[in-house]
């Protein structure tokens, strides 16, 4: 089976000099096709980073990555952005303040020389479960959750193969969380899309994931089957150590 | 919920009202949902009491300076030696006449249409130049940043009228030499709010958001980052203005603006100074008259900072 994503040897770092901080050392990771991978860890444990560092929005870069069978270029090309899409952690900073729901799918669609873009708007908007009342609204006039659609719409809209989400349901409310969750399983199911999804949340990880990777001090310490995590057998300590403090408060 | 129109309302839309057409939470078309952003905005800033005035005042000048010619009582150039130095009210002169005799309310009407054109044209040149450079040296950073800013800070670092002085002296008077001259002193605080903008917008996500979708750096900056500048560089203009109609009056005190017999208010004023202590009048309107237009200006630039400023008007 071919490998969606491939990492390796990759290391990230911000700053130079004696300021430098590597956010990722060494990460190799490997997401066959078709499957969900999750990255948990805590706050700044470089699983974010990794993201950014994929979709090429961090620059300080070392190491190989490889979507789909082919090594990236720098600066990513046309094609790298309708295979790989994000979503990003808050809608509330992800939405541009002034453009409405229309203007921002419109934007995407034209930018990646779609030509029926008034069909595919609705029916992108059908697809995340917005109906076309909230075509011409804007941010300010959407709740959380709806924002986070419009957010997955747009992704959506280049029709990618791959989606990485981060922290996608962290700013929400919990019933939300669930809602948007839903979607995203459905979405894949649907579309047969390859999801990276990084979360400190153990029990959305587990609820999507196939395989999670767990993230600390910006190295891969282990990855495993997520039956494995759900039966609580990790290998590594401070897996361990991040499931007992999951269930102490009543996750997972 | 946010489905609180029922939908009925939304299939009749010829029962609908203007006011219900243009606040619906439900826009069916592009156009309702400008029209109905503009519209909540117009009626934001018009209950705002002074800023109503404000705008009344400049609706005032620019329908002065569109009808001058119905509105003048006489030809602002017309010299009457016999009549000169009248006073207020005098018989046909309501303003009273300077000291080549020219009618005074004349002159102001026509020299509306002076400030107006000084008004637009550096409304034109000052926020579009600091704009470019501004939002240019924010986004792209390193070296950009810094050979821009320097340049800036260098226009920055003199006083307005001084610079615009030595532009004029350098250029030559004239009412078109000073709008330029007023320009190139006017756009370094507008470049230095653009980029101060674009380095919070840069780290947003919705512009990481739209760099995956593959989009340039022109595209970025002119449809991303320039919608959210040009509220704040707005509000800065409207502030300024008052500013900017003074300094093209001084310019025109000074004899290098405007010349005559040229009806600019500055000039006005500064031909008035020889008989300001026996015949007050002569500088005191025209100064009235700037002083009424940039009120005006102001009084704007604070309601439109209300209406524009997103962080006051992101959740209504």
């Amino acid at each position: 089976m071919s490998a969606a994503i491939e990492t390796r040897e990759l290391n990230v770092w911000f700053g130079k000099g004696r300021d430098r901080v590597d956010a990722v050392r060494d990460a190799n990771l490997i997401v066959p096709q078709g499957t969900s991978h999750g990255i948990v860890g805590e706050s700044g444990s470089g699983k974010s980073t990794i993201l950014r560092a994929l979709v090429g929005l961090v620059p300080t870069v070392s190491g190989e990555m490889i979507i789909e069978g082919t090594s990236v270029t720098t600066p990513r090309n046309g094609a790298f952005y309708k295979t790989v899409q994000m979503v990003f952690q808050d809608p509330y900073a992800s939405l541009h303040p002034r453009h409405s729901v229309d203007q921002v799918l419109n934007e995407t669609l034209k930018l990646h020389g779609f030509g029926d873009r008034e069909d595919r708007v609705l029916q992108l908007l059908k697809d995340v479960g917005l109906g076309e009342a909230f075509r011409f609204r804007f941010p300010h006039q959407l709740s959380g959750g709806q924002r986070q659609r419009v957010a997955i719409a747009r992704a959506l809209a280049p029709q990618p193969d791959i989606l990485l989400l981060d922290e996608p349901t962290s700013a929400l409310d919990v019933s939300v969380q669930a809602e948007i969750l839903n979607l995203l399983v459905d979405l894949r199911a649907e579309r047969s899309l390859t999801y990276v999804m990084v979360s400190h949340d153990l029990a959305v990880v587990a609820h999507l994931c196939g395989e999670v990777s767990v993230m600390q001090n910006g190295v891969i310490v282990e990855t495993l089957p997520v039956e494995k995590l759900r039966r609580l057998e990790a290998d590594h300590d401070y897996t361990k150590h991040l499931l007992k403090a999951s269930a102490d408060t009543g996750h997972a | 919920m946010p489905n609180s129109v029922p939908n009925s309302v939304a299939d009749t839309p010829t029962s609908e009202t203007w006011r219900e057409w243009l606040n619906t939470d439900t826009p069916r078309s592009r156009f309702q949902a400008r029209m109905g952003a503009l519209w909540r905005g117009f009626t934001r800033m018009t209950s705002n009491k002074l800023t109503l005035f404000g705008m009344l005042i400049l609706v005032f000048l620019v329908l002065v300076a569109a009808f001058a010619p119905l509105l003048a009582p006489h030809d602002p150039y017309a010299q009457d030696l016999g009549k000169r130095l009248l006073p207020l009210f005098s018989d046909g002169h309501v303003f009273g006449t300077d000291s080549l005799g020219r009618d005074i309310l004349s002159r102001v009407i026509y020299g509306s249409r002076i400030t107006l054109y000084i008004v637009a044209l550096v409304a034109l040149i000052a926020p579009v130049a600091g704009l470019l450079v501004g939002t240019a040296s924010g986004y792209f950073g390193g070296v950009v940043d810094v050979v821009l800013m320097r340049v800036t800070d260098v226009f920055l670092a003199f006083p307005r009228l001084v610079l615009a002085l030595a532009f004029v002296a350098a250029l030559g008077a004239g009412i078109e030499n000073a709008v330029i001259a007023i320009s190139l002193t006017a756009w370094p605080p507008y470049a230095r709010i653009a980029r101060a903008e674009t380095l919070t917008i840069r780290q947003a996500d919705y512009i990481a958001a739209i760099r995956l979708q593959g989009a340039g750096a022109f595209h970025i900056i002119t449809k991303h980052i320039w919608p959210l500048c040009v509220s704040s560089l707005i509000v800065r203009v409207t502030l300024d203005m008052a500013g900017i109609i003074l300094a093209a009056a001084g310019l025109g005190f000074l004899g290098l603006g405007a010349q005559p017999p040229s009806p600019e208010w500055g000039a006005m004023i500064s031909e008035g100074r020889k008989f300001i202590l026996d015949h007050w009048w002569v500088a005191t309107i025209p100064g009235l008259a700037i002083f009424l237009v940039s009120l005006g200006f102001n009084l704007l630039g604070d309601g439109l900072r209300d209406v524009l400023d997103p962080k006051s008007s992101s959740d209504d």
